[in-house]
């Protein structure tokens, strides 16, 4: 039992490092298509060789990108027929056509248009290159759509019904689970993400560019542009933060809670601005929830149910329960979901030995428990509650960074508009610097999204440790430091090919 | 047509043969591929239930026996 717990976190590890390596690329590819298309569409309105040439540089850098970062996320499926092979049977009929689709479909049309893009300068009409131009950029952002969409399904799984003879989530409403609120959110947000680190991006570079006193004009343009869809995208990253959260607090309670670090239940709840978590604190004990904090009363109430006032349940009320708000919590989910597998396996048996009426009936009682399925696996009802400091810091260094970046474009924009940008030396170095809180913020954006809604792989369903393959840590560990080894080497080479192609700049 | 798919192709041999950064590009993501399908999906990632079940009744059977065990206790958490 010991090692199963052990190869369980050292698959989670190993899909943490796989998944936060591969989010390196991903964003910076999804903004900086778009960039290069507003700066080709420029270009070709304009018909001034000094876009087409600011064009070809910003291409060269997402041409890098691309390149470094294409199949990476190829070794997540790697990942899950081996360490995730329950989870991955469950889900098969679900997410196995629709990623297969996706994947031949961005394939065709990278191998395309990513070659007219590249190849194409003097072979194809400006207008044909533009298409393809934008063509890269819409198609690179949909292939990320149903990652997402099974992202979300995982956070709020609907459409589908379980089949207890084959042991798999079987698609009933497949609008039900692209439509799904969480479905539309994580693809909106996940995509504005990368929106405004493809931003940070090119206003870091040329910024650089300005310190270093070269290629100023094209330094000015390139922030200009960049700063203007850093802002909205920043905007509507806000928004779409918003109705995550929102999301959240009705489907996801227990995540809402731990992003707060709240364990009583309240009305008027608070927004915990700045705190030092108590990490020894556990579900249901007496400890203070923070050593140090400061709040802004109500705030929470408004953000999870847009009303101020509202009531708020903690950590300590979805874990135990709380009678008086009607919230039934982990402790008697558990009992129902204990019901729910122990009826499976009656269910199974009675199959096994012919006994169709015993088949049924257990059927009968699984059906009307196996919404709370996942909870039977749980040992006690603390186990329902994700790790709090992880998603509370998480939380708020994105929130806090999300809310600087704004800023930081109105800036960048003013000082362009009154053509003295290049003088700023204070704003060019913090530019730079805000390209790596970029990252970090996207970073902590996943870890609040996948962290937080621990324990489950799928939720209230398939628990982590049964969504996992029962192998010796030892397999899992020899691969993880592989990766970890060939990450550090890819990462290494693209940010040496990326700093001499920057070097280099336009005149490549 | 025939001039069509001739322009293609010569865009593309043109356009790998005047790659620069590209080539280097290029031979990472050779290696990258190589090392990921030939060496870590070959011998260290099998489909678990592929490789140890010889039919989908089997692997079902293994996973509906996975998901009616027992609850297992959390190491990391405290009780």
């Amino acid at each position: 039992m010991p090692d199963s717990l052990a190869t369980v976190d050292w698959a989670r590890a190993q899909f943490a490092l796989t998944a936060m390596y591969h989010w390196i690329f991903v964003p910076l590819t999804l903004g900086l298509s778009f960039l290069c298309a507003f700066f080709e569409s420029i270009y070709v309105k304009t018909g001034n060789e000094e876009w087409k040439k600011l064009t070809k540089f910003w291409m060269t850098l997402f041409g890098i990108n691309f390149a470094i970062g294409v199949a990476t996320g190829i070794i997540m499926e790697f990942e899950f027929g081996t360490n995730w092979s329950n989870y991955s049977w469950m889900v098969g009929d679900i997410f196995g056509a629709p990623l297969a689709v996706e994947g031949i479909f961005a394939f065709f049309i990278e191998a395309t248009f990513f070659a007219v893009m590249f190849f194409g300068w003097n072979r194809v009409s400006q207008k044909f290159h533009l298409f393809a131009t934008w063509m890269v950029a819409i198609g690179s952002n949909l292939s990320a759509l149903w990652i997402l969409v099974a992202n979300g399904w995982m956070q709020f799984p609907i459409g589908m019904a379980f089949n207890p003879d084959t042991a798999r989530f079987e698609m009933q409403d497949i609008m039900a689970v692209i439509m799904s609120p969480f479905a539309i959110g994580k693809f909106t947000h996940a995509t504005s993400s990368g929106f405004v680190l493809a931003s940070l991006f090119v206003v870091g570079i040329s910024s650089l560019f300005l310190l270093q006193n070269r290629h100023q004009r094209m330094a000015r343009r390139s922030m200009a542009v960049a700063a203007v869809f850093g802002l909205l995208s920043s905007l509507f990253l806000a928004l779409t933060g918003d109705e995550a959260a929102y999301n959240v607090a009705q489907k996801q309670p227990m995540k809402l809670a731990a992003m707060e670090g709240l364990y009583v239940g309240t009305e008027n709840a608070p927004v915990v601005a700045f705190g030092i978590v108590n990490s020894t604190k556990r579900p249901g004990d007496d400890a203070p929830a923070f050593y140090q904090e400061v709040k802004v009363p109500g705030l929470l109430s408004l953000l999870a149910n847009r009303e101020f006032g509202s009531y708020v349940p903690g950590i300590d009320d979805l874990a135990f329960g709380n009678p008086e708000r009607r919230i039934v919590g982990a402790a008697a989910r558990m009992e129902r979901g204990k019901i729910a597998v122990a009826e499976l396996a009656n269910y199974k048996a009675a199959r096994k030995n012919g006994d169709e009426a015993a088949a049924a009936t257990a059927l009968a009682r699984f059906q009307e428990h196996q919404a709370d399925l996942g909870y039977g696996h749980l040992a006690k009802p603390a186990d329902a509650a994700p790790p709090v400091a992880t998603t509370f810091y998480s939380f708020h260094i994105m929130v806090i960074l999300g809310t600087l970046f704004p800023l930081l474009f109105l800036l960048v924009l003013f000082y362009t508009a009154k053509g003295t940008i290049e003088y700023q030396r204070w704003l060019n170095s913090i530019n730079i610097f805000a390209l790596f809180l970029g990252y970090i913020a996207g970073m902590a954006g996943w870890v609040v999204a996948e962290v937080g809604r621990q324990p489950w792989a799928i939720q209230d369903l398939l628990p982590v440790h049964v969504a996992a393959t029962r192998l010796a840590p030892g397999n899992v560990q020899t691969t993880f430091f592989i990766f970890l080894t060939l990450f550090t080497v890819l990462l290494v080479a693209e940010i040496r090919i990326m700093l001499k192609q920057i070097n280099i700049g336009p005149e490549a | 047509m025939r001039g069509l798919l001739f322009r293609t192709y010569a865009m593309y041999r043109d356009g790998f043969a005047a790659m620069t950064v590209g080539r280097r590009l290029w031979c990472i993501i050779a290696l990258k591929l190589f090392v990921m399908f030939a060496v870590l999906k070959l011998f260290f990632f099998p489909n678990y239930l592929e490789h140890n079940f010889s039919s989908d009744a089997d692997r079902a059977a293994h996973v509906l026996g996975e998901i009616t065990a027992q609850p297992m206790p959390r190491a990391d958490r405290q009780p």
